[in-house]
């Protein structure tokens, strides 16, 4: 029987095969060979990046460089979504690798985020995880951490340091068991069909009677269409790490196993494909 | 935790009880008696039944009750007919006792009672002092009485050998009637206490049972324990008033409810006078009288008339009587205190279980009530009876003779001829009846009150008349009587009442009844009064029985249920329970014990409906990680594992060539600590510690530890490879929170690197990081293996090393010290294996645990555990102070000593000081559990204030005082408790001190692998149902021994040796798969003037341990003679083998020199042991300081074939750090080994 922490770790190192090409345009010195590289799903794009960013480079005429940014079929791609997020949310039913243009050009103001060193990924990093921590616990655990807490959580992220990670956010994971489970799920629901960037509400993880929520209970509450009714053919994915868990998956587990480093369970609802 | 009961009796008399494993409440089925009370411990439980009897039903338990009886067969020789039977005049019996004082003639012995059956006949001990004297038993002398010797000499004149029987308790899990004593008990008893089993835990098993009669008179059991569980008689202990209600604690607190309401606490209660000397009287909590206590060890709680629960403030072993009342939310109608001090209570107005909650050491009060709704388990059976009635008043008169009249009548005559040739000695009752005007008139008309007392006269009551009470519960009973009283006579209604409780005498006014239910009368008022008739039938019905039951043993509830004849009987039956407490509703409880049921606190109990519930699934996971860890084979579960396999498949398979975003790269951890620095001025010194992890070329992991300090002002630093690292291990300090690293190197040198960190909490950190880091780069995960040697420090913590192939290679087997050991939650005092992978561990408290087959635990949470089989444990052990004292002329003994004594509160060896504020436990993760108390257990023995006696110190004590003694001393103990986490399941109930699994291999997962095991009372005990599926077995069978026993080893061929307590060996015959148990024991003499300790059976190799250190090897042993020949010395400075199924030795040595240092309790292995020379050649050291325990007995695997002296790559240095206490300096001892 496989161990939970298999979950977890199975949940680290999920990897999106990619190959990055220099958008056309913008090709200026010699052609630019595409460049392929395993995307840890976990982290953020600008901040695994750096070799792509370095052979391109090579490629383009400096003085046409500017903040490097990336675009998917025509959607800039949002840094500060997980890469597995953006993956599932945008290209997830197409073929393999996944084919990202990469740009460094006319940065698209009002779709992305600045992101012009490591330290704006770790604040923004490290703002999820004090925001999950307020819903889990008051934010008391994220607070009794020292800096250096703080920090072993970055750099576990960083470094793709499973470990160094996991010792600290065990912690994160912890509750009273007298209480079954966190104070509120921190969750992001998005949709590829909506304006809204994603759905986020208060949820515990047992109703008042004591039952356990499970994802079909939160999707009812946020998101009623994404359940397909008896007979009704299946309209909408629910993908979860790129996977798709049953409704019946307790959502507190799904909060201790398979959230985001930022300690957020992001949940991506997409039409289901058509063809 | 062990599985425990609560005991309850409903008000219709059933006895039931709860498991604390359980959910529902079960019917004690054997019980064909109605009860009245019950009162609980832990191995029993005594009830008052509706006979007025005292019953005892003694839990049934792998380990037999078994009584040696012995008498001295004496003969004297004579010319004529030499030894003979024929002896002078002025001598002795022939049969006798020991002293022949006594006649004795084998036929003179009886069974105590009922509840006992002989084991076998009668047969001479042919041992003399733990020798086999091969002369039938006979020992000689010149004379009676003279010392006897087991030769016999030409001036032996008379010779005397010993007759040993054993009977066996065998009413266990029953209940067995305690035999009446007319002239003891002239009156039937009412209520009835259990407790006292921690004044003293000698002799074994021993409880006070007190009793009072309806009198109101008090009685103590004497000669209650183990041995004799059904006590021996009755002694009265005068009170100054009537007593209606008696509680007694485990320890040391008696009180007990007079019948006007005030309390009596008894004092003087202690270890050489359990039934205490004196009766002082507290006042009731307010003005309407109590009726109803309960004590613990430090709690008393009250119940008085109008139901209101009172807590008592300030009680405490130095004051029993404490110091005020607090009232206490609630209204109940009786409570009754339990293990621990838990609060059992019974509410007022549905008569429904509650629990206290919140009840700990510091809140001994605790916050709340809470209902307990665990069903019954017979819910269904009776309820069909129910039916017939719904009128219940109706049926009572009508009911008279209904159904059961046919047999009644029968039953009736019986009734009659008993009551007529026992004359029923019952006068209370009929006394009771008398009150009984008072009853409504209703049940006036069947039992008229007059024939109670017509039946004292003529001793022939009419049977028909009178009928069987149904209703067993007092309280229940007293209730309704409580109503009743301000109708009509108020003193004469409640008495029926009482009498049925078994409750105190007839003079006193009905009210104060029964103490334990809540007789007052605003109780009743929220019953009906259907019910109320009915249960007036009860009261009258029972009056009666109680005479007949007194004359006549064997009268049983059940019969007369059926047959008795009164009218009220039988409608009780039918209508009255059904109605008013149908089965369906919630069980209505006459009375609850919790002296047997083990909970505190914190315990997760599936006894409640609600939230909290819930809680119990969770609880076993809490405390080690991260996972919930639900169900892991629901589907979810699976449908997320099988999808997370194929988005790998799908998202990396083909893509592995791609490079990696993130490199991996240098990952540091720093902190500071202390370093213990072995070199002059030694000190702990302030340093900066740092782990730098990397990822090898070959993706494995791999770190270096460093260590910076400063020396003469220069920058300097210590480093470690931690794949070189053998372990890190827990040095026991009472102060700092240390803990040491080894190396091949280091081990060798017997010199560790010692660190301190600044808190117990970091020290783990760091300990499961390193630990971690170490199993990383070593590629070792998971849990132990089926071969894995297990070892344990004195601390306590649990190491495991994974044997390397070459391990036992010939000529060059692994290095000891290179092996590598990590550390397994949990914590033991041994540890003990074999090759299939079944482990048991005991732990200092004497639990017996199972391996789960986990790893991790304790220290090591999250992703250096497993998850699902790691359950939280407990162990306890004592810390011993002494107290010294010396004589002086003026005030005698004082604790002024003399300027050059020891301190007057010190440790054993008098040097350093410990008084009773400043000792603290052993380590800080022990907590203090109990308060001091003088320890009578010293194995010198001590007299009766626990003093033991010497010239001066230090010298040899004795346990009695003479003229040449100046100084005396005694040992004072407290417990302490750690409670950590591991991977290992208790295996309750008996406490073990040893315990040997055969090492050989089973063939499947199925077959039975033989497990022996010394109980801590020196049983010998062997395991039944234990595969490498279910490795805790099912059962244990006791294997009888003529003596106590320490130690017990399994080997090849079915092989048991034992060590008994006297020093000598016992080989076991017949041992077999079939015959699991064997047959008989040999016995083994000993080396020549030493005591064996310890035992191990290999393959074929025998090795035993003796008391001076030497190692001894059983030559000439074959499997036609499997008892051997003699006894071979090995070596010197050993303190444990464990021999392997490979006849490998192993053993723990005293002392081992290093070159840096010197540890003592050192893993060491025998080398050059081969089938010509199983007592090998030398001694290999292994890691050591600090070590108490090693089991070589999983590592079956052979070394290769062609030995050479091999790499083997998993086995890396090992170093253990083990004690603190033999620091290098203190290097004193000689290289260990021969």
């Amino acid at each position: 029987m496989a161990d939970d922490k298999d979950v977890l770790r199975d949940v680290w190192f999920g990897r999106i095969p990619t190959c990055f090409a220099l958008y056309q345009d913008e090709v200026t010195e010699k052609e630019a060979e595409p460049f392929y590289l395993l995307l840890p799903r976990v982290s953020y794009l600008t901040l695994v990046t750096d070799k792509v960013k370095k052979h391109f480079l090579k490629a383009v005429k400096p003085e046409d460089v500017e903040e490097m940014w990336f675009e998917y079929e025509g959607t800039p791609l949002k840094w500060h979504y997980p890469i597995g997020v953006l993956f599932d949310l945008h290209a997830l039913n197409t073929a393999l690798p996944w084919s990202i243009t990469v740009h460094f050009k006319n940065f698209p103001e009002r779709d992305l985020l600045h992101c012009l060193s490591n330290s704006v990924i770790e604040a923004h990093f490290m703002s999820c995880i004090k925001e999950a921590d307020a819903l889990k616990h008051k934010s008391q655990v994220i607070n009794d951490m020292q800096k250096k807490d703080h920090k072993q959580l970055w750099m576990g992220l960083q470094n793709d340091k499973f470990d160094q990670f996991w010792a600290m956010n065990r912690k994160l994971m912890e509750y009273p068991t007298e209480e079954g489970g966190f104070r509120y799920i921190p969750f992001r629901i998005y949709q590829t069909m909506s304006d809204r960037p994603f759905i986020q509400k208060l949820f515990r993880p047992t109703s008042p009677e004591g039952h356990t929520h499970t994802l079909g209970d939160l999707l009812k509450e946020m998101y009623p269409a994404a359940i397909a009714h008896d007979g009704d053919a299946k309209k909408y994915q629910v993908l979860i790490q790129g996977i798709e868990p049953l409704l019946e998956t307790p959502l507190q587990w799904l909060s201790e196993h398979l959230s985001h480093p930022d300690n957020f369970l992001h949940v991506c609802i997409l039409p289901v494909p058509t063809d | 935790m062990p599985v425990s009961l609560l005991w309850a009796v409903d008000v219709r008399g059933r006895v039931y009880r709860l498991s604390t494993g359980g959910q529902q409440w079960e019917q004690c089925h054997d019980a064909k008696l109605e009860f009245k009370r019950v009162t609980a411990a832990t191995q029993c439980c005594w009830g008052i039944a509706c006979d007025h009897n005292i019953y005892l039903n003694v839990h049934a338990s792998d380990l037999s009750i078994r009584y040696q009886e012995e008498t001295y067969e004496n003969q004297r020789w004579n010319p004529v007919d030499g030894f003979s039977e024929r002896l002078l005049p002025s001598d002795r019996w022939q049969w006798s006792d020991a002293t022949g004082l006594v006649h004795q003639p084998l036929d003179g012995f009886d069974l105590p009672s009922g509840g006992w059956e002989w084991e076998a006949d009668w047969h001479a001990d042919e041992n003399f002092e733990a020798v086999p004297t091969e002369k039938a038993g006979w020992t000689y002398a010149m004379d009676f009485p003279a010392t006897y010797t087991k030769d016999k000499k030409w001036n032996s004149c008379v010779r005397r050998r010993r007759w040993l029987r054993y009977r066996r308790y065998k009413a266990r899990d029953s209940w067995a009637k305690i035999p009446s004593e007319q002239s003891a008990l002239p009156d039937p008893v009412s209520d009835i206490s259990c407790g006292g089993w921690e004044i003293s835990e000698e002799p074994r098993g021993r409880l006070s049972l007190w009793a009072v009669s309806l009198q109101g008179k008090v009685w103590y059991r004497e000669g209650i324990q183990h041995h004799n569980p059904e006590g021996s008689s009755w002694t009265e202990v005068p009170v100054p008033g009537e007593v209606v209600q008696i509680s007694c604690g485990p320890g040391e607190l008696v009180w007990a409810v007079l019948w006007e309401g005030q309390l009596v606490v008894r004092e003087g209660i202690g270890r050489d006078c359990p039934s205490g000397t004196a009766w002082t009287v507290v006042d009731s909590p307010s003005t309407v009288g109590a009726t109803g206590v309960a004590v613990g060890v430090n709690v008393v709680w009250a119940v008085t008339k109008d139901n209101k629960v009172w807590f008592r403030r300030g009680v405490n072993s130095h004051n029993p009587c404490g110091t005020g009342w607090i009232g206490m939310v609630g209204e109940m109608i009786m409570v009754n205190v339990g293990l621990n001090d838990q609060v059992w209570a019974l509410g007022s107005a549905e008569r429904g279980l509650y629990q206290r909650q919140g009840v700990t050491a510091s809140e001994l009060s605790g916050k709340a009530w809470r209902a307990l709704s665990a069903p019954r388990d017979s819910e269904r059976s009776h309820s069909s009876a129910s039916t017939s009635s719904l009128h219940s008043a109706g049926c009572f008169f009508t009911g008279e003779v209904r159904g059961q009249s046919a047999a009644s009548d029968a039953d009736s005559d019986i009734e009659r001829e008993r009551a007529a040739s026992g004359g029923s000695p019952v006068p209370a009752t009929s006394d009771a009846h008398v009150g009984d005007p008072g009853h409504t008139p209703d049940p006036a008309l069947d039992n008229t009150p007059l024939p109670p007392l017509a039946y004292l006269g003529d001793d022939a009551p009419p049977p028909n008349a009178r009928s069987v009470p149904k209703v067993t519960s007092d309280s229940f009973i007293s209730e309704l009587l409580s109503d009743r009283p301000g109708a009509g006579g108020p003193s004469a209604a409640g008495l029926p009442a009482q009498e049925e409780d078994g409750q105190p005498g007839p003079p006193p006014p009905p009210t104060t009844t029964s103490s334990s239910s809540a007789p007052a009368p605003g109780l009743s008022a929220s019953q009906s009064r259907g019910p109320l008739w009915s249960n007036v039938d009860l009261e009258e019905t029972q009056s009666q029985p109680d005479p007949v039951a007194e004359g006549a043993p064997g009268w049983v509830g059940p019969d007369r249920a059926d047959t008795c004849s009164l009218s009220s009987v039988v409608t009780y039956s039918l209508a009255l329970e059904e109605e008013p407490y149908g089965e369906d509703g919630p069980p209505m409880w006459a009375w609850v014990s919790g002296g047997g049921c083990a909970v505190d606190s914190h315990s997760q109990l599936s006894w409640f409906s609600g939230p909290g519930a819930t809680g119990a699934l969770v609880q076993p996971v809490q405390s080690m990680s991260l996972s919930v860890s639900p169900g892991q084979t629901a589907a979810w579960h699976q449908q997320i594992l099988e999808q997370l396999g194929q988005r790998s498949k799908r998202e990396m398979e083909n893509f592995k060539h791609y490079e990696q975003a993130v490199e991996q790269s240098v990952w540091v951890k720093k902190g500071t600590m202390q370093w213990w620095r072995d070199w002059k001025p030694h000190k702990w010194v302030d340093v900066r510690f740092a782990l730098e992890q990397f990822s090898g070329p070959d993706g494995n992991k791999d770190g270096i530890l460093f260590l910076y300090y400063n020396f003469n002002e220069e920058k300097k630093y210590l480093h470690a490879f931690v794949n070189e690292v053998t372990i890190f291990v827990p040095v026991l300090n009472d102060s700092k929170h240390t803990f040491a690293i080894y190396t091949a190197e280091r081990t060798k040198q017997r010199w560790p690197i010692r660190l301190a960190a600044s808190t117990e909490l970091e020290m783990h950190d760091w300990l499961a990081l390193l630990s971690v880091s170490c199993c990383d780069s070593r590629g070792i995960t998971g849990p132990p293996s089926k071969q894995a040697v297990w070892s344990v420090t004195c601390r306590g913590d649990v190491f495991v090393s994974e044997p390397s192939p070459a391990l036992e290679a010939l000529p060059y087997p692994t290095p000891c010290e290179q092996m590598f050991w990590r550390q397994v939650g949990g914590h033991l005092r041994l540890v003990e294996g074999n090759s299939v992978g079944v482990v048991w561990g005991i732990g200092y408290d004497h639990t017996a645990w199972v391996h789960t087959g986990g790893y991790g635990g304790g220290i090591f949470q999250g992703l250096a555990s497993s998850t699902d089989n790691i359950y939280t444990q407990t162990d306890v052990k004592s810390v011993y102070i002494y107290e010294n004292q010396r004589w002086n002329p003026v005030s005698g003994y004082t604790n002024r000593g003399l300027p050059t004594d020891r301190y007057m509160w010190s440790d054993a060896s008098g040097l350093h000081e410990c008084t009773k504020t400043h000792t603290t436990t052993p380590s800080p993760h022990w907590t203090w559990v109990s308060d001091w108390a003088v320890d009578y257990g010293v194995s010198e023995g001590t007299d009766r204030e626990g003093w033991q006696y010497a010239a001066d110190f230090p010298a040899s004590y004795h346990g009695y005082k003479t003229l040449k003694d100046f100084v005396r001393r005694r040992r004072w103990a407290r417990k302490c408790k750690l409670t950590t986490t591991g991977p290992w399941q208790e295996v309750p109930p008996i406490a073990l001190s040893d315990v040997s699994i055969l090492p050989c291999a089973a063939q499947s997962s199925v077959e039975v692998v033989p497990l022996w095991a010394i109980s801590n009372k020196g049983d010998v005990l062997c395991r039944l149902g234990v595969t490498t599926l279910t490795p805790a077995g099912s059962s244990w069978l006791h294997v009888g021994t003529d003596q106590a026993f320490k130690s017990v080893s399994i080997g090849g061929a079915s092989q048991v040796w034992a060590i008994a307590r006297d020093g000598s060996a016992f080989f076991r015959g017949s041992v077999s798969t079939c015959n699991p148990a064997g047959e008989c024991w040999y016995h083994i003499p000993s080396p020549p003037k030493q005591k064996l300790k310890q035992v191990s059976v290999g393959r074929t190799s025998i090795c035993a341990v003796d008391e001076n250190g030497n190692l001894w090897y059983r030559k000439d042993v074959t499997p036609s003679y499997p008892q051997g020949s003699s006894w071979e010395h090995i070596s010197d400075n050993v303190r444990k083998v464990s021999v392997g199924p490979l006849d490998q030795v192993w053993i723990i040595a005293d002392k081992v020199q290093g070159s840096h240092g010197l540890s003592c309790g050192t893993v060491c292995h025998r080398l050059g042991v081969q089938p010509l020379d199983p007592k090998g050649q030398s001694w290999d050291y292994g890691i050591g300081g600090g070590w108490d325990h090693v089991s070589i007995r999983g590592n079956s695997m052979d070394p290769p074939r062609i030995c050479l002296p091999s790499l083997t790559d998993q086995s890396v240095p090992a170093r253990g750090v083990p004690h603190p206490a033999h620091d290098p300096e203190g290097a004193n001892g000689s290289a260990g080994g021969c």
